[in-house]
């Protein structure tokens, strides 16, 4: 553990200040929250809202998981554990349930999350009504007003253009009858998971200064018209040819050799719990 | 026309100043103004007591010299900008009780999707110039409740036919479009909700003389088909003369003269109405 900075690399104040604009953002499940966001050893647009967000939050007895799009290794992943770890000393791990606090990119992990449990989502871009309407105290006033007519619209463009909802990620919800979120960009998969969630749900935008939750039990639901209902990704007859799951997300890869379609587990530290409890082969 | 009848909007003493006015110009009544403008702080007295009523049916037509203050009074009307004093009732609103300009901007918001339409002298402003045809009358359909895409994109479709355009463009964003078909899709729009009233700025204006008739004939028809009310401004006599039932005069944001339009044409009575209508002849 590296001592020459603070416990967790900020100095109190700033945790402070972050954690101040979280419970604003629990208390009001959805909103987005400003927050100063700090410069950080690594670029804004690389997870430094999720970060900060970690950082603020983590306490010596905390167990840290960290994934990017499903995987626990990647050099993302890898960076932001190396970083937290040498400023906090706490423990890391790639079991979901083992982890009281999770920070990911791109994805709500397979195993389901638990009431002790903390979900740090990195954000991107917060606004979901940001392309209907470039002007930030427009959008404000927008949500002010619960006036969310141009997220369905733009629902409506894509289903007149490719003849249905082609959202691949970062599909719109609406949080607690109240607000519309942009629920970052995981898959269509993971939306529902976020309905009524045991664990507390936070989302860091660094780039664009906002803090949104979701707290535990929160009701989010996707957006949809009546004939045109939300539909998450389905993998009918698939499976992964890892572990042999079928009710999880799967990517879809090409077979080099054979040149085949083949599936394989996204959440790789989850397949390959499932692998182990199973026994190899 | 009988003095039974009920108004479908009545606008009573209706002011809108640009700036904050000084002691000089306090009141927009002095000698500092010259003719609406505040010399010594820069205030324009854009509409002075502008007070009418539209009766069920009925073209009012609105003329004036530019700079007058008609795209103010309309945009007032629209809840685009505030009015620094006055009241408006919508008979459909509320039994036309409350003064919709009290109201919450969420309650406005709610007349403007449910009883009004409005075509802009600007399509800019009145139109997503990126966002297609159909979806642009959707917009103002979801603002207005609809959940249903079959129903929008018929009703959409309908529409555009109904104003000549083609259906096979229905499809393609308004920037595409000339500034003819521009209007003509801000006239589907503005009646996509089945507004008692409609508010027409300019919708001709900048059109070339061919494209005028046909949207002008357009909005006859439609006006006689569907029986609605129709505020329409137009700084051109020639276009009040072929629509308006009833005329106002404005001239530096005050209404100068009205009556029947083939009355101010026959027999104006003010030097400024004289003039214009002796530049028609
Ligand atoms: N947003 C604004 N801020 C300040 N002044 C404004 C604003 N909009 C309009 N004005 C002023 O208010 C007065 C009335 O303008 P308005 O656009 O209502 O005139 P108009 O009668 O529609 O003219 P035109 O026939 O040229 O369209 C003008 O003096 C104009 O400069
Ligand atoms: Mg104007
Ligand atoms: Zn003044």
């Amino acid at each position: 553990m590296n001592t020459t900075y603070n416990f967790a690399f900020f100095d109190e104040g700033s945790k402070r200040e972050i954690r101040r604009a979280t419970l604003k953002a629990i208390a009001i499940p959805g909103y987005q929250v400003p927050f100063a966001s700090r410069e950080m050893p690594i670029g804004r647009g690389w997870g430094t809202g999720g970060l900060q967000l970690t950082l603020s939050l983590i306490g010596m007895k905390d167990v840290l998981k960290v994934i990017d799009q499903g995987s626990d290794e990647s050099v993302n992943a890898v960076n932001i554990k190396k970083l937290v770890s040498n400023t906090t000393g706490v423990e890391v791990t790639e079991h979901t349930s083992k982890a009281t606090l999770i920070q990911s990119r791109h994805r709500i992990p397979e195993v389901p999350l638990t009431k002790e449990q903390i979900l740090v989502l990195q954000v991107p871009l917060p606004e979901p009504l940001r392309y209907y309407e470039p002007s930030e105290t427009e959008t404000k006033k927008l949500h002010a007003e619960k006036e969310y007519s141009g997220a369905w619209l733009m629902l409506f463009e894509q289903i007149m253009k490719y003849g249905g909802m082609a959202t691949g990620a970062d599909h719109p919800v609406l949080v607690h009858d109240r607000y519309v979120m942009a629920p970052s960009p995981i898959p269509r998969f993971d939306n529902p998971k976020m309905n009524a969630n045991e664990a507390l749900i936070l989302l860091g935008a660094g780039r664009e200064k906002k803090v949104y939750a979701v707290p535990p039990y929160t009701k989010v639901v996707s957006l949809d018209f009546e004939d045109y209902l939300f539909q998450a990704e389905i993998f009918a007859d698939k499976h992964c040819r890892i572990c042999g799951q079928t009710d999880v997300f799967l990517d879809e890869l090409v077979d080099e050799l054979t040149d085949e379609t083949v599936y394989q587990c996204n959440d790789t530290s989850n397949c390959l719990e499932k692998l182990n409890s199973v026994g190899v082969k | 026309m009988t003095d039974f009848e009920v108004p479908v909007l009545s606008v009573k003493n209706l002011n809108k100043q640009y700036g904050p006015g000084c002691l000089k110009c306090r009141g927009g009544e002095s000698s500092s103004l010259v003719k609406n403008y505040c010399q010594v702080c820069g205030t324009v007295y854009a509409c002075r007591n502008v007070s009418f009523d539209v009766f069920p049916g009925e073209v009012l037509g609105i003329v004036g010299e530019s700079g007058s203050g008609k795209s103010t009074l309309m945009q007032c009307l629209y809840f685009d900008q505030e009015v620094t004093s006055g009241e408006a009732y919508v008979s459909d609103y509320e039994n036309g009780e409350k003064n919709l300009f009290q109201e919450s901007s969420q309650q406005q918001r709610y007349i403007r999707n449910h009883i009004m339409g409005k075509v802009y002298q600007n399509p800019l402003l009145g139109l997503r110039m990126n966002f297609s045809s159909i979806g642009n009358i959707a917009e103002k359909l979801i603002a207005a409740g609809n959940n249903h895409v079959g129903m929008m994109e018929s009703r959409g479709t309908e529409l555009l036919n109904k104003v000549h355009i083609p259906v096979h463009r229905r499809k393609e964003a308004p920037k595409n479009f000339s500034g003819g078909m521009q209007q003509r899709v801000q006239i589907a729009k503005a009646l996509s909700n089945h507004p008692p009233l409609l508010l027409l700025d300019e919708v001709t204006t900048g059109l070339d003389l061919s494209v005028q008739a046909s949207v002008l004939d357009l909005i006859k028809s439609l006006q006689r088909e569907l029986g609605i009310s129709i505020v329409l401004v137009s700084h051109d006599l020639g276009v009040i003369r072929m629509l308006a039932d009833r005329t106002l005069v404005m001239l530096e944001g005050k209404v100068i003269e009205q009556g029947l339009t083939d009355q101010i044409l026959e027999d104006p009575q003010q030097p400024y109405t004289q003039q214009l209508v002796h530049s028609l002849l």
